[in-house]
């Protein structure tokens, strides 16, 4: 087995499902002979030519585009928005069409669509690059949206995603992509869209997160480890739709949860963890669920970013807090 | 300087016609291969659709139809392109272009359903290019460069032709579409239909530019204007076009200057609040149909009594059509649900359960 990072990892699952299915191309801004600006595709055009793995003009209404009607031809299209942020260019792309193909065709057209996309903080961008933006996407019914936190779970997921005969908004957090390498099969293997997983087990306190937040959790649940506190983290690894039954087994379980995410609290995700946890798990509860979140501002591109992310020591003092309720 | 060079561009981009209002034909060397059947058949297309587009009006207004923009005076613009294609060519229509699929062999009834909302009105019958009218103007011009990539790239000997009006020109998507389709020299054809306004606002109030053909250079591809109420002219135009696309020289642009004689949709617009019944007059003296007819009886090729048995005929279509529409079950929220995916979420599950149980009631 390999050690990879997260870039490496998803390189490679775009090289495997090229090698796979004729029909899988890859494209965007800067992805052919340069190999993107993260170097996603580094190497793919070389050895798989400039016919399934190539520029497009710099246009994210027009690669969107691109990608449903190359859906109608026949094929799988993997598309890179090169920055997240840039989404904006392209809402009607995504959220009003690919998403909306199936229906709209009574079932008779999909769209095979992978949206692969980096986004998060922490890594000094300009503005409109590192925005937490999956609830927009988490919104639009139609659309999977998937977010891994390792180099293991990335390969395995975008294997999944890219298989899936639906769009798939497929989000990787940039501090992830280089921070750390672990063992990934150099095989294929895929890994369920749908599914949580948890992280670390523990007894006292729930953590549900995703992203690059499962790291900061993790950090949070040592620094908890030695006050006495277990803490169980669950990484949804796919944020729409979420696993509930994964979140509900750990609340079951620990009876103490908070959700932490990079995103603002005003929408998103944790706002729909704690919903379904109160809809179904709130006899369980021997607290309030609370959130860890990002101020309800726009994304401090970076001068405030380090203080405006949240960090271990929000986690640690929040789990605390439900623990001591 | 800078405007000279603009005025001698401009100059380049002059109405294309074959036929003038009277039905006389004033570009003998244009005139498209077509033989006698086929303009009969032209002419039967446009008289069909003329008659639906009244049925169509009467049956919204009494709120049995749902949503429906009127093609009259479109006529030759939508069925003299469509008339220019190929079987396996696609159609990516804006939410006026229902002629051109039903034409391309889309069944009427399900025109009626997608007026209606219901998702079968989406369901194209296997082996039919044709994508169902899109509503977000601009959205279909991008996804037609993609088609016609895809077309490219899998080898076929067709096209895919689109179509938007003058208002749609203005969106960054027409723009997008053809510079995307030029850059992979995709075959594509983009026609818009320029029917003076989009909803209220004159075509003028949408761009500085004289002509929407000649936004075609920014692009690096070819644009055409073309009379739009000509069907010999669109007929021809669009043929080249399509011509040029196989032979691997990439998209083109036409623009085809037209006039909806209705309001834009039947939801509520009211043409009197921003045209004046001069305008009006002066455009159906350039109708496709009287031109056409005129055209065709000269040569003793068409008259009343062939008229009058298309327009029977047209009727008991159209009869038939709406008679199967209603005879279709009714939409559920179930189907809504069961349509949404390949494979049904987890909270989508639930909630299928949920409303199979209520709708069983």
């Amino acid at each position: 087995m390999a050690q990879m990072t997260m870039i490496q990892a998803i390189t490679d699952a775009m090289r495997t499902e090229l090698k796979n299915d004729e029909n899988v191309l890859v494209f965007g801004e800067d992805v052919g002979q340069y190999g993107g600006v993260f170097r996603a595709t580094e190497g793919l055009q070389s050895e798989f030519g400039e016919d399934r793995v190539f520029d497009t003009p710099l246009a994210e209404s027009g690669i969107s585009g691109l990608s449903i009607g190359l859906s109608l031809t026949g094929f799988r299209p993997v598309m890179e928005i090169q920055f997240f942020g840039f989404v904006f260019e392209t809402m009607d792309g995504i959220s009003g069409q690919m998403s909306r193909l199936r229906y709209r065709s009574g079932g008779h057209y999909n769209a095979p669509v992978t949206v692969r996309s980096p986004f998060g903080g922490g890594v000094k961008t300009p503005e409109l690059h590192a925005d937490s933006l999956e609830g927009l996407m988490a919104q639009s019914p139609g659309l999977r949206v998937v977010i891994p936190s390792s180099p293991y779970d990335a390969k395995g997921l975008l294997i999944s995603s890219i298989r899936d005969n639906d769009p798939v908004v497929f989000l990787e957090h940039m501090k992830l992509y280089r921070s750390f390498r672990e063992e990934v099969p150099e095989e294929e293997y895929t890994v369920d869209l749908d599914k949580a997983a948890v992280k670390r087990e523990g007894k006292d306190v729930t953590i549900v997160t995703y992203g690059a937040m499962v790291h900061t959790s993790l950090k949070a649940a040592e620094q908890l480890a030695e006050e006495g506190i277990e803490a169980e983290i669950v990484d949804l690894r796919t944020i729409s739709p979420i696993d509930v039954d994964t979140v509900l087994e750990s609340v079951k379980k620990t009876n103490r949860v908070i959700v932490v995410q990079e995103a603002q609290k005003q929408a998103g995700i944790a706002n729909r963890v704690v919903a379904e946890i109160n809809e179904h798990a709130i006899l369980h509860l021997e607290a309030p669920v609370l959130r860890v979140t990002a101020p309800d501002t726009v994304f401090p591109f970076a001068a405030a970013e380090d203080i405006w992310l949240p960090d271990y020591t929000n986690v640690v003092e929040k789990a605390k807090t439900v623990v001591n309720f | 300087m800078a405007s000279n060079t603009l005025e001698q561009a401009e100059g380049h981009f002059e109405m294309f016609q074959v036929m003038n209002e009277e039905g006389e034909i004033v570009n003998e060397d244009a005139f498209p291969d077509l033989s006698d059947e086929d303009l009969q058949e032209l002419m039967r297309r446009m008289v069909y659709t003329r008659i639906w587009d009244q049925r169509a009006v009467s049956l919204n207004r009494q709120g049995r139809l749902g949503f429906y923009a009127p093609v009259a005076g479109q006529e030759a613009s939508m069925l003299g392109s469509q008339y220019a294609l190929e079987q396996d060519d696609w159609i990516v229509p804006g939410y006026r272009d229902v002629p051109q699929i039903v034409w391309h062999g889309f069944p009427l009834y399900q025109a009626f359903l997608f007026s209606r909302g219901h998702y079968h009105g989406g369901q194209i019958p296997e082996e039919l290019n044709v994508l169902s009218p899109q509503i977000i103007i601009g959205a279909q011009i991008v996804q037609t460069a993609g088609v016609a990539l895809g077309l490219k790239k899998k080898e076929k000997n067709s096209v895919a032709i689109t179509y938007t009006g003058d208002g749609g020109a203005s969106q960054g998507d027409f723009y997008e579409g053809m510079n995307f389709a030029g850059s992979f020299k995709a075959p594509a054809i983009f026609v818009v239909q320029n029917n003076q306004f989009a909803i209220s606002v004159p075509a003028d109030a949408q761009t500085s530019a004289k002509t929407i053909a000649q936004k075609s250079v920014a692009a690096g591809i070819p644009g055409r204007q073309v009379d739009g109420m000509d069907v010999l002219a669109v007929y021809a135009a669009t043929k080249d076009a399509r011509e040029r696309g196989l032979a691997g020289d990439g998209p083109s642009l036409l623009e085809t200057l037209c006039y909806r004689y209705g309001p834009h949709t039947m939801a509520g617009d009211d043409p009197t609040r921003y045209r004046t019944s001069d305008m009006d007059d002066e455009w159906e003296k350039r109708d496709p149909l009287v031109r056409l007819r005129k055209y065709l009886e000269n040569k003793d090729l068409w008259s009343e009594e062939r008229e009058n048995e298309v327009v029977e005929t047209a009727k008991e279509e159209i009869k038939a059509a709406i008679k199967k529409a209603d005879d279709t079950p009714k939409q559920s929220v179930s189907d809504l649900i069961e349509n949404m995916n390949e494979v049904l979420p987890p909270n989508l599950k639930d909630q299928l359960e949920e409303y199979r149980e209520k709708e069983s009631k």
